[in-house]
């Protein structure tokens, strides 16, 4: 499984409570990878700059472990995995804190293509992707930060055979380098499509905002009388709702990575620093916290495989639980993030110290895609309760 | 061992139900059926009333039980935990004594571990035993013990050394209850049950072939029980059951809970019933309430999440892959649930959970479940105890320093 372009061995039938040697196997390959490519250090001089990813890296992991594509069919470049091997990715990522443009490209844009698309738009749009040679964004945001489809105000109308799109478009991830745009807007009539459009064509202007999460680039996008081409059909409502489903999935499972790197670390922290002639981690105080953080965070990574799992073999109940996992993710990963700075002490609060990259990590990722709460309610109407 | 698999399994386990399941028998005569054939507990040894399956195939045999409407052994209690420290560290001759009428619930068990002055804190027992040269003589008393006034036996920690250190001194019996020497009086719990009991010994006997493994070696095998009771505890219910229920056997068997399993009837509301939770907040119109339906969605995220936690845990044991983390947190994932659940369900019920018995909502049950649920965070290792555990053996973080070392005569206790 550590190179693209090999099929499935043997495509997933139904939810499976532990991961196959293959993909333990190209865990820890891509575990190595990241180990190497992206250390704190890398992390921290990357997050600093204003693309926010070293081109370098995203060649190699695009070409030698063919992660843009991992999910994507192989027809269209892809590696011809599903939903638990994107998770694993992410899972990997969120806890290497790469800084590189995937989520935007792989998870949100290319999942909206294969959800929406024609399957000539398909052809012509994901092998770029998949290869890594594209980099894009899903711009559905808008100033008021509503992550509901059915929230989106953005206009776009039909103009000489084709459509324009205008306003504005804002918290778009990548948006900021992204080659291509893949935009949600609001046709007369009502219904919410999808379309793409060049970053660089006419009528577009993209703002870099200053994001607290600094490993997570966000951008606001002017849109004024900007051709742009339909995605699939006129009625992307339901394409677009899978899309952010499966990036519910892939953002849950890229946040119990996080977690248990930060678990990690505040359990060595606690076994090293000494305080009253003692290792602090031998209070039961701190004990029982790392206790109860592990406990947290097992519970948050059960709820992350399984929505993956359910999501690999649509299980038709995954989209409650991609909503459930999201938001048991999201509070694990701020409570561990929390305590971790807790346990370091003063140490935990200093710029120098590594543990606030995640902690703003944990924070940017609590609210993209929509808070707990927004998740917890539609897990309820989900189960129709 | 060869391997064998979920198929070969299902289809020997459906054709032996389809010879010999039948409602008509006694079931007294079809427990010794299953002892016989090794079905009724078919992860114990061949030659110890069982088939030396896998335990991840189990679950294929409960199911095909279930679907054939087919009595199992006796669910719960404390015979399966003692069966399972006998399988490990028994004689032949206590195996061949115990492990078929544990099977067919002939006997049951108790648990006679802790005592007034020593609960979280098992190895600081005081009750004594001494060898009067022909038996044990056991004097002191035990507390808490669940089933004690049903029990035929209990399994033992008494101290037969106090000049040994405090873990070294202790050894492991199995009492028989029934005798003249052993007084029972229940307890009445604040949920109004009395299914445990204080267990007063004065000179009660036990028999030197009753002595589980070793003189002073009673800790490590009070070690394997405990390991086994928090596994037990993980929250996995038996399998549905469907169908009439119609006969003879399913009459026995509806008596049997009704008196040996009357002590645990309470424990569903002490899990916090979770799956009346939906139901009630429809019924309510609980299910309104934006603050109530964001209480579900934890509470069920909990659920679920730790439902997908213990099938981790399984799906790696399958593996052969070492006990990992997921292991380690039922018992405490199990407390943080119940107490969830006992506050939706007081959010959902409003006023009326102030009421109780009859005058409260589904007969009684929600009263039930408030007044219980404090029981699961202290039952089988209190929270606090399952952090120890989870920070030392799993996080490997530095151990508690010590006071209670050196002769255990020396040793501070209440
Ligand atoms: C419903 C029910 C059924 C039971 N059934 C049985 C049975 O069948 N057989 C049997 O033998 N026992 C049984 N018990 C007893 C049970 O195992 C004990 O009550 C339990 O282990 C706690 O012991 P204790 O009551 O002495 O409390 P203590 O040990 O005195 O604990 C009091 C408090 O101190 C805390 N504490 C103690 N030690 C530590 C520590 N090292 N670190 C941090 N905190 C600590 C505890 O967590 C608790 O909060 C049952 C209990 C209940 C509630």
């Amino acid at each position: 499984m550590s190179t693209a372009n090999q099929p499935p061995s043997r495509p997933a039938q139904r939810i499976q409570y532990a991961f196959t040697e293959e993909q333990e196997q190209f865990r820890s390959t891509l575990r190595r990878f990241l180990e190497d490519k992206s250390p704190p250090t890398e992390v921290r001089r990357l997050m600093a700059t204003a693309e926010g990813y070293d081109p370098a890296v995203w060649r190699q992991l695009s070409e030698h472990l063919g992660l843009p594509g991992i999910h994507l069919p192989q027809e269209y470049g892809g590696a011809g995995f599903g939903m638990v091997e994107l998770g694993i990715v992410t899972e990997e990522l969120g806890r290497a804190l790469l800084c590189a443009p995937f989520f935007s490209t792989a998870v949100l844009a290319a999942n909206a293509i294969m959800n929406a698309a024609t399957e000539e738009q398909k052809a012509a749009l994901l092998p770029d992707l998949a290869a890594g040679a594209h980099l894009a964004a899903l711009a559905l945001t808008e100033l008021d930060g509503n992550w509901d489809p059915d929230a989106i105000q953005f206009r776009a109308s039909a103009s000489g055979g084709g459509y324009v799109l205008d306003g504005t478009k804002s918290y778009v991830v990548d948006g900021h380098i992204a080659n291509l745009l893949v935009v949600a807007a609001r046709l007369a009539g009502d219904k919410v499509a999808l379309f793409t459009t060049p970053s660089d064509g006419g009528g577009i202007t993209r703002e870099l905002l200053q994001s607290m999460d600094p490993t997570r680039k966000l951008a606001r996008i002017d849109f004024k009388s900007a051709r742009a081409q339909l995605l699939g059909g006129e009625d992307g409502r339901a394409a677009l709702g899978r899309t952010l489903d499966q990036a519910a999935v892939a953002l849950a499972n890229e946040m119990v990575g996080g977690a248990q790197k930060l678990l990690e670390s505040a359990v060595s922290y606690a076994k090293m620093r000494v305080q009253f002639g003692r290792p602090i981690g031998s209070f039961q105080a701190i004990k029982h916290k790392l206790a109860d953080m592990l406990v947290d965070v097992e519970l948050a990574k059960s709820a992350a495989y399984y929505a993956a799992q359910a999501a690999a073999v649509e299980d038709p109940e995954w989209p409650a639980l991609a909503s459930m996992a999201k938001a048991a993710a999201s509070d694990a990963y701020v409570r561990t993030a929390a305590e971790t700075i807790q346990i370091h002490g003063g140490i935990g609060f200093t710029w120098d110290n590594d543990t606030h990259l995640w902690f703003k990590r944990a924070k940017s990722s609590e609210v993209f895609l929509g808070q707990p709460n927004y998740h917890r309610e539609l897990l309820m109407q989900r189960w129709e309760v | 061992m060869s391997k064998i698999s979920e198929a070969e399994v299902r289809a020997e386990v459906r054709q032996w139900l389809a010879e010999n399941w039948n409602t008509n028998l006694s079931l007294l005569e079809w427990r010794n059926k299953l002892a016989d054939s090794g079905w009724g507990m078919p992860q114990w040894p061949k030659e110890w009333y069982g088939r030396g399956l896998p335990v991840a195939l189990v679950r294929v045999v409960e199911e095909e039980f279930a679907a054939a409407g087919a009595v199992g052994v006796l669910r719960g209690g404390i015979g399966r935990l003692a069966a399972a420290v006998l399988l490990e560290h028994g004689t032949d001759y206590q195996k061949k004594k115990f492990l078929r009428r544990i099977i067919t619930a002939e006997d049951t068990w108790c648990q006679l571990f802790s005592e007034p002055g020593s609960g979280s804190d098992l190895a600081g027992a005081t009750t004594r035993a001494d060898f009067d040269g022909t038996n044990w003589i056991i004097n002191g008393q035990k507390v808490w013990t669940t089933s004690a006034h049903h029990a035929k036996y209990g399994t033992l920690l008494a101290r037969t050394d106090w000049d040994a250190p405090k873990h070294e001194g202790l050894t492991y019996f199995i009492l028989d209850l029934k005798q003249p020497g052993v007084e029972v009086r229940p307890l009445r719990q604040m949920n109004g049950h009395a299914s445990f009991n204080q267990v007063f010994f004065t000179d009660a006997k036990v028999p030197p072939e009753h002595l589980v493994s070793t003189v002073g070696n009673g800790w490590q095998v009070a070690v394997t029980t405990l390991a086994f009771e928090r596994r037990f505890a993980d929250g996995t219910g038996a399998p549905s059951r469907r169908g009439p229920r119609e006969g003879r056997i399913y009459e026995e068997e509806r008596a049997e809970t009704a008196t040996v399993m009357e002590p645990y009837k309470w424990y569903p509301q002490r899990a916090g019933r979770v799956d009346l939770v939906i139901e009630r907040a429809k019924e309510t119109g609980a299910n309104r309430d934006p603050n109530v339906r964001q209480e579900i969605a934890r509470l069920m995220t909990l659920a679920r999440s730790a439902e997908w936690t213990a099938r981790r845990a399984r799906a790696a044991q399958r593996q052969g892959k070492p006990q990992g983390p997921e292991g380690s947190l039922g018992k405490l994932a199990a407390s943080h649930i119940a107490r969830a659940a006992a506050r939706v369900h007081t959010m959902i019920t409003g006023t009326a959970a102030m009421l109780t018995g009859t005058d409260s909502p589904r007969g009684g049950t929600i009263a039930e479940i408030l007044v219980s649920v404090p029981a699961v965070s202290i039952a089988g290792g209190t929270d606090e105890i399952q952090r120890n555990i989870i920070a030392e053996r799993v996080l490997d973080l530095p151990k508690e320093p010590r006071f209670d070392t050196g002769p255990f005569r020396n040793v501070r206790r209440n």
